[in-house]
Formats: C-alpha cells, sequence, structure tokens
C-alpha cells in the first residue's frame, strides 16, 4: 500500500496548561472517509485544528503528502491543499454568500472559478438561490452548506468537517451526509470527519479511530467498530 | 450675518471635512480589522504633511514648475514614504504584541507617537515651517449686499475632488476586490480567514498601509491649505479624526467620511458665529452627545446575526 495522504505520529497539542491530546497517531490515505467520533472534550476538534496549526502541536509530527507541515503557519499549510468546515461552521456573517464563496476560493487559481462555482450551486442549489443574501442570516443548515461549499472552492485534496450535522434537523443531516459520500465516491475526494453522531458517521466512512481523554483508544474499519461492544455501549445506544 | 457668509464657512468646513476624513478612514479601518486604535496615525499624518513640504521645496529647486506634475510626484512620493510609516508601525508596535493584553499595544503605538514627534521635532526644528501658496486664484462664487465675497478657491476645488476620488477608489477597493474582501474577512473572523489561506498578517500590514498612504494625502493637502506646519500638529488633528471616526461610527467607512466632514462643519460655523477659541470644545462636545444618546455613532450599526 502506498503512503497516506496524511501521517498524524504522537501529536500532543494544548491550550495553555491544559493539554487536549496526548499523543494522537492517525493516517489517512487517499480517497478514504475516514471519521473521529468520541465524547464532548475528547479532543476531536483541537486534533482537526492543530492539523491546521491552530493551536501549533506541542510535540509529534505531521506530514501531508511526504511533506512534514507540523511547523508551518496555518495559510500555508491550507495552501498546500488541506481545507476546513470548522466547528460551529465560521461562515463571513456581513459577506453575502457569494463573498464567502469567492473567500474559499482565495487560495486557487481564479480561472477555476466559475467551473467551482458551478459544481457548490449544483451541489447545494440553496446556497444559489441565496448567493446575494447575507451569511449571518442564513438557517444553520444553509451556513453548514456554505462552510462545506467554501472549503470545496479551495480544491482541496483533503477536506477537513467538523461536525457537521451538529444541531441541524435530520432531513438536512441526510442530505448534507449524501453530499459528502458524493464527492468522495465520484471526485475520489478524501475527507476526514469528525462526528458525535456516531452512528451516521460510521455508516457513512469506510474507517475510524475513537478519541478519548486526547488519546486514539480504537480504530478499524467501520464495520469492525459497529459491531464493536464497547463502541455500541458507548457511542451507539441511547437514540443515535 | 447674510448668507453669503454662511455659504463660504460650508465651503470652508468642507474642505476642512474632507482632511479629517481622510485621516478618520485610517483609524477607522486598522480598528475595524484589529479592534484596535492605531494611537500613531495623527503622527503619520505629521510625517506626510513634512515630507509634502519637503518634496516641494525640492519639486521648486531642482526646477519642476509645472504645479500639476510637482504636485503629483510629491504626492506619489508622500504616500509611499508614509506607508512604509504605516508599516513599520505594525510591525514594531503591533504585532509583536498580538495576542498579549488589549492594552499593551495601544501603550506601544503611543510610545511610537511620541518617539515620531520628537524625531521631527530634532531633524527639522521645533519652528513652524511655512511654505509659500502654491494652488493660487479662484472663483468669486457671488458678492452680498453687505459686500461679502463668497470665494471658492481653486485649491479648495483640489481637495475635494481629490478626497472624492480616494473615496470612490477606496470604496471599490474594499467592496470589490479581492485584498478588500480579505480584509473584511480578517475583520470578521481572523481564525477563519487564516482557515481558507489568507495571510492574515500580510493583510492586516497592508490595512496599515493603506491607511498611512491616505493619511499622506490629507498631510498633504493641509501643508497647501494653511500653508503653515510643525511637528505638534498630529495630535489635534488625530484626536479630531477620531473624533470624526468615532462619530460617524468606527469600523465604518462611509461612517468615517460623514464624521469627518460634520466635525470639519461644526469647527468652521463655530468659528464663525461664536468663538474661534472654542471651537475645537465644540466639537468634542458633539462628540460626547453622540457618544451618549447613539454609542455605536451615527453609521455604526450594530447588526443582529444568527449564530
Amino acid at each position: 500500500m502506498s503512503a497516506p495522504l496524511l501521517k498524524i505520529e504522537g501529536l500532543h497539542a494544548a491550550y495553555g496548561a491544559i493539554e487536549a491530546l496526548r499523543g494522537v497517531d492517525v493516517e489517512i490515505n487517499e480517497g478514504e472517509i475516514v471519521t473521529l467520533i468520541g465524547a464532548n472534550g475528547a479532543g476531536k476538534s483541537t486534533l482537526l485544528m492543530s492539523m491546521c496549526g491552530k493551536p501549533r502541536p506541542t510535540a509529534g509530527r505531521i506530514t501531508f503528502e511526504g511533506r512534514d507541515i507540523t511547523g508551518l503557519a496555518t495559510h500555508q499549510i491550507m495552501r498546500l491543499g488541506i481545507a476546513q468546515s470548522p466547528e460551529g461552521r465560521r461562515i463571513f456573517p456581513r459577506m453575502t454568500v457569494m463573498e464567502n464563496l469567492k473567500m474559499g476560493a482565495v487560495v486557487t487559481d481564479p480561472a477555476f472559478f466559475d467551473e467551482d462555482l458551478d459544481r457548490a450551486f449544483r451541489m447545494f442549489p440553496r446556497l444559489k438561490e441565496r448567493q446575494g443574501q447575507r451569511g449571518g442570516t442564513l438557517s444553520g443548515g444553509e451556513q453548514q452548506m456554505l462552510a462545506i461549499a467554501r472549503a470545496l472552492m479551495s480544491r482541496p485534496r483533503l477536506l477537513l468537517l467538523d461536525e457537521p450535522s451538529l444541531g441541524l434537523a435530520p432531513i438536512i443531516v441526510r442530505q448534507i451526509f449524501q453530499v459528502i459520500r458524493e464527492i468522495n465516491a465520484e471526485q475520489g475526494m478524501t475527507v476526514f470527519l469528525v462526528e458525535q453522531n456516531a452512528f451516521h458517521a460510521l455508516k457513512l466512512a469506510h474507517r475510524a479511530y475513537v478519541l478519548a481523554g486526547g488519546r486514539v483508544q480504537m480504530s478499524g474499519t467501520s464495520a469492525e467498530l459497529l459491531g464493536n461492544e464497547e463502541v455500541r455501549a458507548a457511542y451507539l445506544e441511547g437514540g443515535h | 450675518m447674510d448668507t453669503a457668509y454662511l455659504i463660504q464657512q460650508l465651503i470652508n468646513g468642507l474642505t476642512l471635512g474632507a482632511v479629517y476624513a481622510l485621516v478618520a478612514i485610517g483609524y477607522t479601518m486598522v480598528y475595524g480589522i484589529i479592534g484596535m486604535i492605531n494611537f500613531a496615525h495623527g503622527e503619520v499624518y505629521m510625517v506626510g504633511a513634512f515630507l509634502s513640504l519637503i518634496g516641494i521645496i525640492v519639486m521648486g529647486l531642482i526646477g519642476v514648475t509645472w504645479v500639476p506634475l510637482a504636485l503629483l510626484i510629491v504626492l506619489i512620493l508622500a504616500m509611499a514614504i508614509t506607508a512604509l510609516y504605516g508599516w513599520a508601525i505594525e510591525r514594531i508596535a503591533y504585532r509583536p504584541l498580538r495576542g498579549s493584553f488589549r492594552l499593551a499595544p495601544l501603550i506601544s503605538a503611543i510610545g511610537v507617537s511620541i518617539f515620531l514627534q520628537n524625531y521631527v521635532q530634532l531633524a527639522q526644528g521645533a519652528r513652524p515651517k511655512p511654505i509659500a501658496p502654491v494652488i493660487r486664484g479662484g472663483f468669486e462664487l457671488l458678492t452680498s449686499e453687505g459686500g461679502f465675497a463668497v470665494t471658492l478657491s481653486y485649491l479648495q476645488i483640489f481637495i475635494v475632488v481629490l478626497t472624492i476620488a480616494l473615496m470612490i477608489g477606496f470604496t471599490y477597493l474594499i467592496t470589490q476586490t479581492p485584498l478588500g474582501r480579505a480584509q473584511r474577512a480578517c475583520e470578521q473572523d481572523r481564525t477563519m480567514a487564516s482557515l481558507i489561506g489568507v495571510d492574515v498578517d500580510r493583510t492586516i500590514a497592508m490595512t496599515f498601509v493603506m491607511g498611512a498612504a491616505l493619511a499622506a494625502v490629507a498631510g498633504m493637502m493641509v501643508t497647501l491649505y494653511y500653508g503653515v506646519i510643525d511637528f505638534y500638529i498630529g495630535f489635534l488633528a488625530g484626536v479630531k479624526a477620531f473624533t470624526a471616526a468615532v462619530l460617524g461610527g468606527i469600523g465604518s467607512l462611509p461612517g468615517a467620511v460623514l464624521g469627518g466632514l460634520l466635525i470639519g462643519l461644526i469647527e468652521a460655523l463655530w468659528s464663525a458665529y461664536f468663538s474661534v477659541e472654542y471651537k475645537d470644545v465644540a466639537v468634542f462636545a458633539i462628540l460626547v452627545l453622540v457618544l451618549i444618546f447613539r454609542p455605536s455613532g451615527l453609521l455604526g450599526r450594530p447588526e443582529i446575526e444568527k449564530v
């Protein structure tokens, strides 16, 4: 098997004195959907953010396409072909939908813009209807669509998604998960998905990691984890 | 107190207001992007005034006598050099302190401000520097029955036209270009801006540079308009332009322009009808009233956003 697209080895990260990650190892191969599940406060979002240099890891190594990106500034990492739809979506509230999408394409050759915009609007027709509207006035579901579309505008090789289902109606969640499945299947997009909704995430992903207390507690194919008693008890029971 | 006199004061006030507006834009843009006041901005304007004065004298010495060309060269040089000052202020006083407690960069900026004042005082002397009028003449618009002639000087036309042109250019830059979008993105969510690949440090530095270049234009206008400058003019002009920015709604570009024009008008009208000595008091009293009854300024509307 070829080298993984992204490799995280022994990653530590902290917010001030609080150590949120204590030696995390993760590998993501090209073309995969990998999900990271875990309880609140397990360090999932911290892992996603420290992959982007915010906060800078305190120890460990991250390699992307064989290149060590551990010490790089955030904007430099993003320019290498990683994009993130972050926790809380972080739409630019006083910019229109169109301007948000243009911001997503900041690092891309302008020659691709029309084509990429067209693809984003086909993926989320709702955004086309709302293109002149300010980001801050969109509904939660529309903001999530915009956050994913904005991330895709940079033509990433690796797409990081942080809790895209959070706070959304089930019908919107299904639609968003369907889009993730499609971009993976049709464009071969590699996706690293952080989710609390473990059942949906495991159904969608090829492989999964379980994060607890800042460490990887378990990993395997999604089918393995779905069948695992511990995972079922901790993350799947209770109405997910 | 006839109409002609009033019209004359309105013209004078708008001219002065245009100068304040240009300086106020620098305050409001920097505030918008880093949420802090650049306390050295008034000094940047003063440096711009001195560079213009030196430039105009040098143009005379090397024999560039066609006024539009000479002014254009001086303007471009003053803007470029002042922009370097703006860049240096950001690098020295703000960037190293980013992420530390909020007061720290303000204090370091006041330090830069004191440094620049003293530096210019040492280099250029403490006495006011006069300069012969460069743009002379004007129109006589009308004469009242009392014999008062309203004049609109070519210099006033030059100041107002240049200000309007710069406003249009700047509005276009902020609303339509990638740099302007990046600036607004940093203003709204700096972390997210870096997550889509925007170089936040560079964008903030560019904002200081742009504000400084505009302050240089204002400095040149004031040199031409009053014909005399000294190392201390940055302080009061800075405070007034800051007042203009707050009056219009800090962070808002149209607000800075409106605030600048209002301050110019208040100052001119108060001087004309009440007392010259208390014109600054009038300006700051208006600021106090606005802050009491409309704390976010005239155009700085706090927006309701969904989270």
